[in-house]
């Protein structure tokens, strides 16, 4: 049981992350729920990458071990660099709102409708 | 099916859009002879090319366009109960938009999970 | 010489322009307007050609591979790995050359547009940057045959359109729209994520093709499939997710919009790989047909009437995009609800997916045209409230006649093209059900009242005193419009010409699960 602790983990994160963009209305802690989902998909790929006693496959002078491939690592940190442009371009859009709206809150920012 | 016949088959039917080109040009001929068999002896520039609205003089042209605004009145008159539940459900509001996308996804699960 | 080169490395060089394109935008554009001019215009005509040489290479050979990094690029499982790709590879069958040919129609119509439509604003470098990134993604996803790889074009497209999307502030509303494409689609493209972290723990393989041969239909794999499914189809605008559509789609400048129906249709693209490729016939296929034709249906009818009383003609147009990618679903839909049942597939599920997949190509031609039009209007008048046109067919006749066949097409009249399409989607799923096919054409009727009301108020009645000085739209805008509206009309004329070579063959590539991975791991 105590492997499936971090999968357990990624549900908790997962469940924070879309509550706080179900429900808050303001625009910058919403964006965060994103970024709180973001780090759960990351930690999910993670501990699907981990087996214990696995080395890097490096083929030279190996140890007769399991070789795990560092796939998910690097899927992890091709997710990191987009969830930072993500959230780079999303704060910036959040500085124009604020800028021309004067608030951040969500039931304000709603002039497209119908 | 081949290239020069053009012919689509649709499974129950065929479409044909030369032939379809043939009869509206067909069609267009006729119309044509009747409009050609038409009263020609009209006076441009007298009433006889004015609009007759009963006497009254025209209108401004600004005043005779109509809008889109006033187009469709009546059906949307017709269907208000159908409108004025649906056009409140696009709120504008970001978190609705996330609860129906969440909700259809979960709508989604349940029934592929109770139809496997 | 050259031409060999190109023949070989295709798949690269249509992700490789582009881009390299877009990133030395700003700097170029340091030079001179009209370098800048020629180095984008130049750089989509050569993105095209590419797309389209590898599209006849598709057509010809049969699916084209190429496995980045290998030295011989067709050599996709490498000696010592023990039959896995380990590599990114590009799986282009005849469902991606079908959309590649797509997005490079319509992305050099709206390139060509956008170079006098565009002129008179500031940034235009970010702009060109942007356009041309979706160009990118868009080629990049639909070549892809990497899943992880396709969630990284899928957000390349995303972020670029979400940029392009918020181009013209406009007060912060252009902002607006942006925000709430782009807070969805990061939302989606997270749960995409999650499913391919799924895939990847339950079949250790990132390759479309692997996970096609592994794939076994567990409680995890369902759960992959709902979250893939919800997040795409929200991508390609079915009701009810459908709310950021008429935002996005109304608020970003016209030639973009255009391009932003293509990158929907990479989305509606993904999903129909994901159900046809991925899962095929282990999924359930009458729920799972069924559900796609539910939201096939809603989007249908809740597009076309919420298109009615719109005032804001973009918005309008919008909401007529969200109808019409419904009859694409609904026509792939009933393909899928009969998947593995080769007699009605035979009898009408083939037919039903090809005026599904066909109606992808037709759409992006006359919505493409039909945006073009109203950024034109838009362009001379500086109002897109219906209310405020009228009389513009005196002035603009160009525009006019264009707007007038692409308004026929969306309509589905006879000879354009969005007759064909629609009338095999009625053929087939009124074998299938006859009530959905009674809706579609309902609906199609509707379509058509809504852009009589359309062209009625913005080019008939008399010339309006305020609109008495507007001019035709300049000669690079009309080239943008004319290209796609001919292309509509040679599409209704000789529809039998596009079904026969590009779109059946794109329709069994999807059908044919055994192919595409025969075509990856060699073999049968």
């Amino acid at each position: 049981m105590l492997w499936n602790l971090p999968y357990l983990a990624v549900v908790i994160i997962t469940v924070i992350g879309l509550a706080a963009i179900l429900l808050k209305k303001n625009l910058i802690k919403m964006m965060l729920g994103i970024n709180i989902l973001q780090s759960s998909a990351n930690l999910f790929l993670i501990s699907l990458g981990y087996r214990e006693g696995g080395i890097a496959p490096i083929y030279t002078l190996a140890p007769s071990t399991h070789m795990v491939l560092p796939t998910p690592q690097a899927l992890c940190l091709t997710s990191i660099v987009i969830g930072l442009a993500t959230s780079a371009l999303m704060l910036s859009f959040a500085v124009i709102i604020h800028k021309k709206y004067g608030t951040v809150d969500l039931d304000q920012i709603r002039r497209l409708q119908g | 099916m081949s290239v020069l016949t053009q012919t689509l088959l649709t499974g129950t039917g065929y479409w044909n859009s030369l032939a379809w080109i043939l009869g509206i040009a067909v069609a267009l001929v006729i119309a044509y002879l009747i409009w050609a068999r038409g009263e020609a002896g009209w006076k441009a520039g007298t009433s006889q090319t004015e609009p007759f609205i009963s006497g009254n003089p025209e209108p401004q042209k600004r005043q005779v366009h109509i809008p889109s605004g006033n187009l469709y009145w009546g059906y949307l008159e017709a269907m208000k109960g159908y409108y004025e539940r649906i056009v409140p459900l696009h709120t504008g509001d970001l978190n609705d938009y996330m609860t129906w996308y969440l909700s259809v996804m979960i709508t989604i699960l349940v029934l592929v999970v109770v139809f496997a | 010489m050259i031409l060999e080169f190109v023949w070989t490395h295709a798949p690269a060089l249509l992700v490789a322009i582009p881009l390299l394109g877009a990133f030395l935008c700003p700097v170029i554009g340091k030079i001179s307007r009209t370098t800048r001019t020629a180095w984008v215009a130049g750089i989509m005509l050569v993105s095209a050609i590419v797309a389209f040489i590898l599209a006849s290479r598709v057509l010809t050979e049969g699916t084209v591979l190429y496995s980045f990094g290998a030295f011989d690029p067709t050599l996709t499982i490498p000696m010592d790995s023990g039959g896995i790709p380990i590599r990114i590879i590009f799986t282009v069958d005849a469902m991606s050359a079908f959309m590649d040919i797509i997005c490079a129609t319509v992305g050099f119509s709206a390139i060509a547009y956008s170079l006098s439509a565009e002129s008179r604003n500031s940034g235009l470098e970010g702009y060109y940057t942007l356009f041309l990134l979706m160009v990118c993604g868009v080629f990049g996803m639909v070549s892809t045959g990497d899943f992880f790889n396709f969630f990284v074009f899928l957000e390349i497209l995303s972020m670029a359109s979400a940029g392009i999307i918020a181009y013209r502030v406009d007060g912060g509303v252009a902002v607006e729209a942006a925000i709430k494409y782009f807070v969805l689609s990061s939302v989606g493209a997270i749960f995409v994520l999650f499913a391919i972290g799924i895939y990847y723990g339950q079949y250790d393989a990132l390759n479309m093709a692997v996970i096609a041969s592994r794939i076994q239909w567990s409680t995890l794999d369902m759960i992959a499939l709902v979250m893939l499914v919800a997040a795409l189809a929200m991508k390609c605008g079915a009701v009810p997710m459908h709310f950021w559509t008429p935002d996005a789609y109304s608020m970003a400048p016209s030639s973009a919009t255009a391009f932003l129906v293509v990158a929907s249709q990479a989305s509606l693209y993904g999903l129909f790989r994901v159900l046809f490729t991925f899962y095929n016939v282990t999924l359930n296929a009458a729920t799972m047909g069924w559900i796609i034709i539910i939201l096939g249906v809603l989007s249908m009818v809740v597009g076309v009437t919420m298109a009615i009383p719109q005032k804001d003609v973009k918005r309008l147009m919008a909401y007529h995009a969200v109808s019409q990618t419904g009859y694409m679903l609904l026509g792939v839909g009933v393909g899928l609800a009969v998947l593995g049942n080769q007699p009605l597939m035979e009898s009408f599920g083939y037919m039903a997916m090809s005026g599904g997949v066909f109606h992808i190509l037709n759409h992006a031609l006359y919505k493409g045209l039909l945006f073009l039009t109203a950024g034109a209007i838009f362009y001379r008048i500086g109002t897109r409230n219906l209310n405020k046109m009228g009389g513009l067919g005196h002035n603009m006749k160009w525009t006019m006649i264009f707007f007038i066949i692409g308004a026929l097409a969306i309509a589905g009249i006879p000879p354009l093209n969005g007759f064909a399409s629609k009338l095999m989607i009625y053929e087939s799923v009124f074998i299938f059900n006859p009530v959905l096919a009674i809706i579609a054409m309902v609906v199609s009727i509707l379509t058509l009242a809504s852009f009589v009301k359309v062209f009625h108020s913005i080019f008939m009645g008399p010339q309006l005193p305020e609109y008495a000085g507007v001019k035709e739209a300049p000669p690079s805008m009309l080239l943008g419009m004319g290209i796609l509206a001919s292309l509509a009309v040679i599409f209704g004329l000789f529809p039998d010409l596009v079904v026969t070579t590009l779109v059946n063959p794109a329709v069994h590539a999807l059908t044919d699960q055994g192919a595409y991975i025969a075509s990856v791991l060699g073999g049968a």
